[in-house]
């Protein structure tokens, strides 16, 4: 059973009376359960496919099932609802809330989610993930006042709030130095084989890549390798 | 309505963790609104004072005036019977809730002597202390006539400022007596300056004095001849001396008392009349009242019928009234639209502070629209952000606004009043400021590309 699943998918830029094509027919297709790295060069298309994957934007052309629902042509609205949902979301730049408590940040998707928990349940709830992460004892704690590793351990916990079925893991490691680095991929890990989560983690770093069972590369708005299942050797430096 | 709540805390979260700036940005809100509750409450109180100088000038007065008389259609005009008298003022300024004071007033014409001098008064004016009152005049100097001396007709009279420079210059008139119609009356008081009317007459050529005095010594025979189809036919007593020289009397069937006797002890009256009553209704907006309530009391005491006419007319002082609305009307278009403005900049400063704001938070903008915030509900957080703002800067601006109107109260006596309507729009004007003027940037943050705004640096 796939979890996602594109067909066939092109996205175009037109930049004043130019068209620019960026993603030029990919397909794919990512089982639930999956850690799968998306690789790529800068100007690949890597971060244009990941917006769409992550339905932040919609594609030109093709389709993108979803959790079995297609969702390339979907109101503004709905991909909200999508994304809500169904996907979280693990930055860069952690981009945690300033001046807000880590408790605070993790509910923060809550507020926006249909099914409506009560003040004390989602703050149970954060609680519990916050745990989960290794953060029981900061819950606190504002963004000034957490290490790197523990802030994006916080937007994790954040990202997971919702009961996601997929995580999208955008650089994660890069504002990270290599100690913290390991310890947030192996919480990844941890994820994806205790709960059975599916993650993407976007990167160009093979070290990070390395964590995955399979990597998808993209080159030039082109799938080069690792489209479908299957293992893919990473090499190792 | 989670939903709603939630947002709510959302908005209050975002003003907490920026205080400094949530407060700096409400002062123009707070500025606005304690401009407009002070300018009204202390509008009002100028209003007030406005009022008070205009009722001086006799905007609150009401003459009441004897009807007229009519043989075989022809009418002999207003003030041609004489249906009046001093117990119907009496019982008007006693029975009307709605007046402050009411006097009747008995005119005279005559010549003024003392010492070498003489001058013709514009005005001898027969009446009750009350009449001071009613005409909102004090005296300057001495004292006025008593209650007791209206009763007993005493020889006393005060005196306008003209006359006291026309007949003593600069001798005290004090204790003086001179002489009205060859009656000597002792001057008491002299007015207060009060100046001419607006039509340029002289209201300080006066002399007043108890009105049983005028009608029964000084006008005597004179105001009941004037009056066709008069009830008070031969209630006039001759007093003066002079007016006996051509005695119309036929026949006398008592002896007559001298003229001496006569002035000294003047005969009981049983009905007298007077040419109008002076009223001062207690405030200008209870003259339309106070016209209902004397009328009721005046057809009560003269027995009128359903179906009979007034005998008497009541005039108040329209044009005074206009020029009064017309004043306080300026005053509060005035206030309306310095309030108005003080609000625009209030509100336009909350733009602002809510633009740099949307586009400082550009990045949790983004991150929120990426966990699923919708469009509506960042337009919706920056909303209840700019109201809240609005409102709480308006909650501050009253308390402020009523402060400084108290201190105004304290230290420079005017009388300003609370005034709840104002307190309630400016409530609402706030909200609607808040609304108005956020309703811009957070429509701008809600329109932004989550992708452009996750990247914003």
């Amino acid at each position: 059973m796939n979890l996602i699943r594109l067909n066939n998918l092109t996205k175009t830029y037109h930049v004043g009376e130019l068209d620019v094509p960026v993603l030029k027919g990919i397909s794919l297709s990512i089982a639930r359960g999956e850690l799968v790295a998306l690789m790529g060069a800068s100007g690949s298309g890597k971060s244009t496919l990941m917006n769409i994957l992550g339905c932040l934007d919609r594609p030109t052309t093709g389709e993108y099932w979803l959790d079995g629902e297609e969702v390339s042509r979907l109101s503004t609205d709905q991909r909200a609802r999508v994304r809500n949902q169904k996907i979280g979301f693990v930055f860069q730049n952690f981009n945690l809330l300033p001046r807000t408590s880590a408790l605070d940040q993790v509910t923060m998707p809550l507020t926006y989610t249909a099914a409506n928990l009560s003040e004390r349940e989602s703050r149970e709830k954060a609680q519990v993930l916050l745990e989960r992460v290794g953060l029981g004892d900061r819950i606190h704690h504002l963004p000034s006042q957490l290490s790197g590793g523990q802030q994006q351990r916080v937007a994790i916990a954040r990202a997971l709030v919702n009961n996601p079925p997929l995580l999208f893991a955008d650089e994660p490691t890069g504002n990270l130095d290599s100690v913290t680095s390991r310890e947030v991929l192996q919480m990844f890990q941890r994820l994806n084989d205790d709960e059975g989560i599916t993650i993407i983690l976007v990167t160009h770093d093979a070290n990070v890549a390395a964590v995955a069972k399979r990597a998808i590369r993209i080159s030039d708005g082109m799938i080069e390798a690792g489209a479908y299942g299957g293992t893919v050797e990473v090499t190792r430096p | 309505m989670r939903t709603a709540i939630r947002t709510f805390q959302t908005s209050l979260r975002a003003l907490r963790r920026n205080i400094m700036r949530s407060a700096l940005t409400c002062i123009g809100i707070v500025i606005g609104i304690a401009a407009v509750i002070a300018m009204m409450e202390i509008g009002n109180g100028i209003a007030t004072l406005n009022q008070r100088s205009i009722a001086s000038l006799g905007a609150n007065n009401l003459m009441v005036r004897p009807g007229q008389a009519a043989s075989g259609g022809v009418s002999w005009g207003a003030g041609s019977v004489m249906t009046l008298t001093p117990e119907d003022a009496e019982a008007v300024g006693r029975e009307c809730p709605a007046i402050k004071a009411a006097a009747p007033e008995v005119r005279a014409n005559g010549q003024l002597v003392y010492g070498n001098r003489n001058w013709v008064p514009m005005q001898i004016t027969g009446t009750t202390p009350d009449y001071l009152d009613v005409r909102q005049w004090p005296v300057g100097e001495g004292s006025c006539f008593t209650d007791q001396d209206v009763r007993n007709s005493s020889k006393v009279c005060i005196i306008g400022t003209t006359i006291q420079r026309e007949m003593f210059g600069t001798e005290d008139p004090i204790g003086k007596d001179v002489r009205l119609s060859n009656v000597s009356l002792r001057v008491v008081g002299v007015l207060s300056k009060k100046g001419a009317t607006m039509f340029g007459s002289d209201q300080d050529d006066v002399v007043m004095a108890p009105w049983t005095t005028i009608k029964y010594r000084i006008s005597g025979k004179a105001s009941a001849l004037s009056s066709a189809g008069s009830s008070s036919s031969g209630v006039d007593t001759s007093v003066n001396s002079l007016s006996n020289l051509y005695s119309s009397d036929a026949v006398t069937l008592y002896p007559v008392p001298s003229a001496i006797q006569q002035a000294d002890t003047p005969q009981p009256i049983r009905f007298a009349n007077i040419n109008s009553i002076q009223v001062a209704a207690t405030s200008t907006q209870e003259i339309p009242l106070a016209m209902k309530q004397i009328t009721q009391v005046l057809r009560e005491r003269h027995h009128l019928r359903d179906d009979d006419a007034d005998d008497f007319q009541i005039q108040d002082m329209t044009e005074f009234l206009n020029t009064l609305a017309k004043t306080q009307g300026l005053i509060s278009t005035l206030l309306l639209i310095v309030a108005t403005i003080s609000l625009v900049v209030g509100g336009v400063g909350i733009m602002n502070i809510m633009l740099v704001s949307v586009t400082e938070r550009t990045r949790e903008i983004g991150l929120r629209m990426a966990v699923g915030a919708r469009a509506r509900h960042i337009l919706w957080q920056f909303l209840v952000e700019a109201i809240v703002l609005c409102l709480a800067g308006g909650l501050f601006g009253i308390m402020l606004g009523r402060g400084s109107s108290l201190l105004v109260r304290m230290l420079l006596k005017w009388p300003t009043a609370i005034s709840i309507p104002t307190i309630v729009a400016s409530v609402v004007v706030s909200g609607a400021v808040g609304i108005i003027f956020g309703y811009y940037p957070a429509w701008k943050a809600s329109r932004l590309d989550p992708i452009e705004a996750l990247r914003y640096e």
